[in-house]
């Protein structure tokens, strides 16, 4: 089990250390990094003495090691547009990101899984075909098409939620949330629903097809023949059955949901760091791109390690094998 | 209370196909006595699964009974509602089935779904219930079963499994047991001890088993009596010496002479030729007429009655027409 963990933290690093030198490559040659940050009038002395002091002469690979250190330390440079560090930028825009991913998250799983088992132990009923129906337009509609849909509707039509922003924020010093003000959480449903649309889809359809596949295997025949309440031979033997593909789906997609936010906090002006990241993009400042693409792999790596442990937690085949 | 634990009439499973009706279980009738060992023999496809699935209400649909009635110890359960079977279900009438590899659930322990079958039809404490599983796993052959009890189902081998099967399925007590092949997914080695077990534990409870199974092997060593079923009908049904015996329907016959025997000297096998038919063109007249060696007339348009035989009961028009055996 210990084992397994370090074999599985030593494969993260190898991947983050790829995603660096891609990032690095970006940092260091989309653009001229002194050109960036010099203005126009600087003399080449000047540049080059700036080149020197940055270090932009030494080997690339020393470079690279720089680049990557500095990084698990926490500082990606400075940013072109705001002249601030890149780090303290990024920790303002996150929680606004996190929040939105997580409460679309939690949105998905919980009406992708009830939703799933529903069609799968009533297949034919008129509800089930409705869910089905409904879960075909939330996997072919983009987000954004979802997104602006729901703002003509609630926003404009109905008036009822806000069409962009995150509301009154509270500041907790290291996090600012959004959750405990009536005006953030009215907020943040819409970007929620948009950004967990698509996952809550996904989440339902895998737990149907997982359902109806555990539904016929023989242990769930022989829990049935044993008289058991039918309660618990859906809930109890059969659901969590399935539940290991849909922790691994689950949880892998909640990178994407933070990767993916990008569209929906463009859609809904919401202050996250997908947001940051599109500027940033506009605006070439690369220290923020590259800091974003790491923190994206960063918690890529971080959601698989966990899901892998998950497993783990939930199947006692893989934990026995292990000890 | 009678002696008859068990009334099986004119028992008919349908399921609807695009192609039609298929017929896979064609008026079965039978009776089973409290602690009788009934066998169940016949080819893949004969309708052995159904008949035992339909006895317990566990046809899947679109596949229903559309004829002729079950009656448990005297009243019938074949038209029962859904929670009421349920109740019947593991209290009652208890299933091992095929494999054990598959019929546990791989992420519960043996003690969590013993002491929950227990507890659903027993009214008893979580405490007093795992009392009973140990009991229970102790009596099939388990050793330190106070200690395997919280082992996962893949921490035992096979044959222990299927053990653990039989404990699960006499857990609440029941009168009857369908057991569905339960040694044909088994290492050789482990399934006389199987059916061993399974025989003793039912002698031991007053247990009533219906022994399905393709081989006769099983059915000499264990049953008191023996049904062969072809293409979803009786074709015979008696005592098991006498079937073996002096087997009087010539689909029975040629079932007996396929089973290697140890005074056989011969080492070739006799097959009866041919295949059976598929329900879905099950010949006008008796099902078996295109492969049997003395078919009549009479054998290709009529369905042959049912008749007894000293203690047997045939179908064959043999039988009614006094001919040659
Ligand atoms: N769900 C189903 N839908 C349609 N036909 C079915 C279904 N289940 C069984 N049948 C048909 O019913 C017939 C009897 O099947 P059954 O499973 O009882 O055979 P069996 O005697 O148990 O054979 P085996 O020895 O292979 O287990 C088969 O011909 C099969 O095609
Ligand atoms: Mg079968």
């Amino acid at each position: 089990m210990i084992a397994f963990v370090i074999r599985r933290i030593i494969q993260s690093i190898i991947v983050i250390m790829v995603v660096g030198l891609v990032a690095f490559v970006m940092f260091r040659f989309v653009g001229d990094p002194v050109n960036q940050m010099v203005g126009l009038e600087t003399s080449i002395a000047d540049r080059e003495l700036l080149r020197e002091q940055l270090g932009l002469n030494q080997p690339l690979i020393v470079q690279y090691w720089h680049f990557i250190s500095n990084a698990a330390q926490g500082d990606f440079g400075t940013s072109y547009q705001y002249r601030r560090p890149v780090s303290e930028i990024l920790g303002e825009r996150l929680p606004a990101t996190l929040e939105l991913a997580l409460v679309s998250a939690i949105f998905a799983i919980a009406a992708g899984i009830p939703m799933g088992v529903y069609t799968a132990l009533y297949r034919d009923s008129v509800l089930s075909n409705i869910f089905l129906t409904v879960s075909l337009i939330g996997i072919s509609l983009p987000s954004f098409l979802v997104g602006i849909l729901l703002i003509f509707i609630f926003s404009v039509h109905l008036q009822w939620l806000p069409s962009f922003g995150r509301g009154e924020v509270v500041d907790l010093g290291w996090w600012s949330t959004g959750l405990l003000t009536a005006t953030g959480l009215k907020a943040i449903i819409l970007p929620a629903i948009t950004l967990g649309l698509f996952q809550m889809t996904l989440i339902m359809r895998l737990v149907r097809s997982e359902m109806m596949e555990v539904l016929r295997t023989d242990f769930v025949k022989f829990a049935k023949a044993r008289g058991l309440k039918t309660r618990v031979v859906h809930f109890g033997h059969a659901l969590k059955n399935t539940m290991i593909p849909v922790i691994t789906i689950t949880g892998l997609q909640f990178g994407s949901i933070i990767a993916f936010a990008i569209i929906t906090e463009t859609v809904f002006q919401w202050p996250g760091s997908g947001l940051l990241f599109l500027q940033a993009v506009q605006n070439v400042d690369v220290p923020i791109m590259a800091a974003y693409l790491l923190m994206i792999a960063f918690l890529f790596v971080l959601i698989n390690l966990i899901v892998d442990v998950l497993y783990v937690v939930v199947d006692p085949r893989i934990r026995l094998e292990g000890s | 209370m009678s002696d008859v634990l068990l009334s099986v009439r004119d028992m008919v499973v349908d399921f609807p196909t695009r192609h039609g009706l298929l017929r896979a279980v064609d008026h079965v009738s039978f009776d089973l006595s409290r602690g009788e060992v009934l066998g169940l023999v016949g080819e893949s496809g004969a309708g052995k699964s159904i008949t035992g699935a339909a006895i317990i209400g566990l046809i899947e649909p679109p596949g229903h009974i559309s004829g002729g009635t079950v009656h448990l110890d005297g009243s019938r359960i074949d038209n029962l509602g859904m929670e009421e079977m349920r109740r019947i279900r593991g209290k009652r009438v208890g299933m091992v089935f095929q494999d054990p590899l598959t019929s546990l659930n791989p992420l519960y322990t043996i003690a969590k779904q013993l002491i929950q079958t227990i507890r659903t039809h027993l009214d008893l404490t979580e405490k007093q219930a795992r009392a009973r599983a140990i009991g229970l796993l102790e009596e099939v052959g388990i050793p330190a079963a106070d200690k395997r009890i919280d082992d996962y189902p893949h921490q035992f081998s096979g044959g222990m499994r299927q053990r653990v099967v039989i404990a699960l399925a006499l857990c609440a007590g029941p009168e009857l047991i369908i057991a569905d092949e339960p040694t044909t997914a088994l290492d050789v080695s482990v399934q006389s001890q199987i059916i061993d077990v399974l025989k003793r534990m039912c002698a031991e409870h007053g247990t009533a088993v219906i022994l399905i199974t393709h081989d006769m092997g099983v059915i000499a060593e264990a049953a008191d009596r023996v049904a062969v079923l072809y293409s979803g009908r009786i074709a015979e049904i008696g005592p098991v010496r006498e079937v073996i015996k002096q087997a009087k329907h010539p689909y029975t016959k040629g079932l007996m002479r396929s089973i290697p025997t140890l005074t056989q000297t011969n080492d070739r096998l006799t097959q009866i030729p041919g295949t059976m038919p598929r329900i879905t063109d099950r010949p006008e007249g008796c099902a078996f007429a295109p492969r049997c060696g003395h078919v009549m007339d009479i054998c290709r348009s009529q369905q042959p009655a049912t008749r007894s035989v000293g203690n047997c009961e045939v179908a064959c028009h043999l039988e009614t027409e006094g001919g040659a055996s």
